[in-house]
């Protein structure tokens, strides 16, 4: 394991060098930061260009520049990081990357984990319902988003999602027309979804139109997108509808055990709604208590999953500790949607929570919860312009990798064996249709990284990618390099960690090999 | 990327008995057509892929015989360059579909200065046309050229065509690709496309190369080397076409991905520039208008959107065509009625 480690340690380190060394040497044929000066009439021009060749090492040839650097760069190893400075700003390249990489870090890893989550539960739907309505929807969706440029959408999602829905917020009231349209369109995915016969698919539109209408009126009616909060009922509902289908998926609703230790730990959030209100007071609340709660959540879930015993004590452990944290989840959003009014009228954001510009508003002050609502205005938007084409190719290959293991003969042996359909799909199918998508996580990073340049620009997140495109625009070699370090980087322990994980989830592959 | 990646899977080893059954329906279908015809006919039977292929050749007609190509006069009364009285106000588009369908004057409308805004989209969806098709070739040919001789020869050339794959893998295409845009600074959609098919071959040199590793164990390629034919011989007669499918299917989705490629670039910038037309810098420069004059926006994304579907569509397509084991699985239903 330790040699395989090194091994791969040291080919990536090879081949992050090399790589450097070609961008660093396509950097000193692309820029050109005389051409200014060059094209400038200042009487000094010749000293000027002189003074500048001096400064930026210009006489000596480019593969000892990269040299140069490297030895600043290796210093990173022994804790003395130097990736030069930037020669327009006179600002030290490890300075713009510490607060340049934050944003970018976070936009980044949000649309990973939701383009993930998404794509592979439309996916996987879309695979075990093949060749349905639904399917074919979801393959010709997925060919619409990989077909779409970021950019034209992100201008969209500025014009239409922020704008749009700003405007649309000064008198929330949903036309009666547009809740016939969506609970129609709602209705006719549900059933599309959930398959069957035909009395089931009609059942299934009828339930959940109407369940979509009655919610839209609901919030049209009562002005709920101005002051939204859930209480303990909507809470206490939401939170069985979790138990239930958590239980569904990991144990089978026939555990009677399971499906209770489940619903006491429902009971449980809801007893706890109030205490929990005066913890998440802003005087205590911050990151570090939310991941507190949630290990606390998830360690009394267990617990009660233990306590309901059974043979199979595991299964229900499992699943109370997945309800409680997703209850504890939903308490928490429920706090957070109390600070909405009082966010969206605040001075500096003045009615229109929706930003398109930045990563935080300026000069806005507020407790835990009104950071981590400006936090998610700001990120909601690049997101979902960075996320739809990893979203596409998610579903795209977790639909080919469920159906190509569906066609194997575990599968079959495991029908015959008289194992119901849920523990064939989740235990024996799902598990072995994730491994392949492994792989495609590190090239989805690079591409995400990429994809950020864009969406950084298009919202004016003061990011890496920002960097990058004022780095090539004013001829600023450092900077780039700076970029394209940390990229590298990451994409390079990204691709040893799924290596790891590639090896501990399939025994077929060993990693000494 | 080092060991513990999986191999493509070699479809030629596994005959269980339900395969073969399958085999002999398939094969009373096929029978006595060639390789070609048969995929030809599989994927004139695949109806998406079809309307497609036939949208864009429509797509590519249009854009080249409206305002004409190089010196070749097209049809279409306005250059993209000309500044024409406006007509509507605010340069409206003039297309109407009241008493049926009538063009007008500018039927796309018309920029704040007067440019007619359908010949700004031809001459924009034709330089991206041409790059689109340059990278799809030249970055195959480079893939292929890569991924042949690593697959086929193995060993140290191998390691060193693929260690340098690695690299260029690591660099985020779209900033090599800027780089590279800001390098021949809008020279021409042709040197532009050239700079990025040497940052867009690694997917194909891939692929080719997991082929190559596979075909050259099976028994007509010894059958060659006994017979005496040269490396050479044996990798562009008799394994290459094999490897076709794989390669045209890459191909096309490496268009799609180019033509993203280069209008997120000329939107940034870094791509074809201002004197000349791209879709991409068309949306870069309308995109404050989309307020008061929407038509200038909608177009020239909408045909990013039709082509780059075309071609994934076609893609497919293909895929189904040349990969049988694809192939559409009688449903439960239509399986029931038959027993």
């Amino acid at each position: 394991m330790l040699a395989f480690l090194g091994r791969r340690l040291l080919s990536s380190a090879v081949v992050l060098l090399g790589a450097t060394f070609i961008v660093y040497m396509l950097l000193s044929i692309a820029l050109d930061p005389l051409e200014e000066l060059y094209a400038s009439s200042a009487p000094n021009r010749e000293q000027l260009i002189e003074s500048r060749i001096d400064q930026l090492n210009l006489d000596t040839p480019a593969a000892i520049r990269y040299l140069m650097w490297l030895q600043g760069a290796a210093g990173c190893l022994i804790g003395q990081c130097d990736l030069g400075t930037s020669w327009v700003t006179g600002q030290s390249v490890t300075a713009m990357l510490g607060s340049a990489f934050p944003a970018t870090a976070t936009l980044v890893s949000v649309a990973i984990v939701v383009a993930i989550a998404l794509g592979v539960t439309v996916g996987i739907a879309s695979a075990l319902r093949q060749y349905t309505g639904f399917d074919y929807g979801v393959t010709f969706m997925s060919f619409v988003l990989y077909s779409l440029p970021s950019f034209w959408v992100a201008v969209l999602l500025k014009l239409w999602g922020a704008i749009g829905f700003n405007d649309f917020l000064a008198d929330p009231v949903i036309s009666p027309q547009a809740v016939a349209g969506i609970s129609l369109i709602g209705g006719l995915v549900w059933q599309a979804i959930v398959g069957g016969a035909a009395r089931r698919r009609a059942v299934t539109f009828l339930v959940a139109a109407g369940a979509t209408a009655a919610m839209l009126t609901f919030i049209s009616a009562t002005g709920w997108l101005l002051d939204p909060s859930l209480g303990p009922v909507a809470i206490g509902v939401v939170g069985v509808a979790i138990a239930f289908g958590v239980t569904a998926l990991s144990a089978g609703l026939r555990n009677r055990r399971a499906l209770h230790s489940a619903l006491t730990v429902v009971a449980l959030g809801l007893a706890l709604y109030y205490p929990l209100q005066f913890a998440f007071q802003p005087a205590y609340a911050s990151g570090l208590l939310m991941v507190g709660l949630a290990v606390v959540a998830a360690g009394s879930g267990l617990l009660v999953g233990w306590l309901f015993g059974g043979p199979d004590r595991g299964q229900s452990m499992r699943g109370a500790a997945i309800t409680a944290v997703l209850v504890g989840a939903l308490i928490a959003v429920d706090r957070l949607m109390q600070v909405w009014q009082l966010y969206s009228s605040s001075s500096r954001v003045g009615g229109r929570p929706i930003a398109t510009i930045g990563s935080q508003t300026p000069g806005l002050s507020g407790d835990y919860w009104i950071e981590t609502m400006d936090t998610f205005t700001h990120l909601v938007l690049p997101t979902i312009a960075l996320i739809l084409i990893s979203f596409a190719s998610y579903t795209r290959y977790s639909r080919a990798s469920l159906l190509e293991v569906m066609n194997q003969d575990y599968i079959r042996t495991a029908r015959a064996k008289g194992l119901p359909e849920r523990v064939v799909t989740v235990r024996h199918a799902f598990r072995n249709a994730l491994i392949p998508l492994a792989t495609i996580v590190p090239l989805d990073i690079a591409n995400l990284f990429g994809g950020a340049i864009i969406t950084e620009r298009i919202f004016a997140w003061s990011g890496m990618g920002t960097m990058f495109i004022t780095g090539l625009d004013r001829d600023d070699a450092n900077p780039i390099m700076g970029y394209f370090v940390v990229v590298g980087m990451m994409l390079v322990v990204a691709n040893i960690i799924v290596d790891l994980v590639y090896a501990a989830l399939d025994p077929r592959i060993r990693v000494n090999a | 990327m080092s060991a513990p990646t999986p191999q493509t899977p070699d479809t030629s080893t596994h005959h269980d008995p339900v395969e073969n059954v399958e085999n002999a329906i398939e094969l009373k279908e096929v029978e006595g057509l060639s390789q070609g015809r048969i995929v030809l006919r599989r994927f004139v039977r695949h109806r998406g892929a079809m309307v497609a292929a036939f949208a864009l050749v429509s797509i590519v007609l249009l854009a080249t015989t409206s305002i004409g190509w190089g010196p070749i006069p097209g049809w279409w009364k306005h250059s993209f360059t000309s500044l024409n009285p406006v007509v509507n106000p605010g340069g409206a588009p003039t297309i109407s579909f009241e008493g049926g369908l009538s063009f007008g004057e500018h039927p796309f409308g018309q920029d704040n200065v007067g440019k007619d805004v359908f010949a700004l989209v031809m001459r924009g969806t034709q330089q991206s046309l041409l790059v689109m098709f340059i990278i799809g070739l030249l970055a195959s040919t480079i893939g292929i050229v890569m991924g042949s001789l690593a697959g086929y020869f193995r060993g140290r050339l191998d390691n060193l065509l693929m260690r340098f794959t690695d690299m260029v893998i690591t660099i985020p295409i779209i900033m090599v690709g800027a780089i590279l845009g800001a390098m021949v600074g809008g020279a021409s959609p042709v040197g532009l496309a050239v700079a990025l098919s040497f940052v867009t071959w690694t997917s194909m040199a891939r692929l080719v190369r997991g082929e190559f590793l596979s075909l050259r164990e099976r028994e007509f390629v010894d059958a060659a080397r006994v017979a005496g034919a040269s490396h050479g011989r044996i990798m562009f007669k008799h394994m290459l076409p094999n490897a076709v499918g794989v390669i045209i299917v890459n191909a096309t989705l490496l268009m799609a991905s180019a033509i993203l490629l280069e209008t997120a670039l000329s939107y940034l910038g870094f791509g074809i520039n201002f004197p000349d037309v791209s879709l991409g810098n068309l949306i870069n420069q309308y995109q404050t208008a989309f307020s008061t004059r929407p038509w200038l926006f909608w177009w020239p994304g909408l045909f990013i959107v039709a082509i780059a579907l075309c071609v994934n569509f076609i893609g497919d397509g293909l895929r189904d065509a040349f990969d049988p084991r694809q192939r559409r699985i009688p449903s439960r239903r239509s399986m029931s009625k038959k027993g």
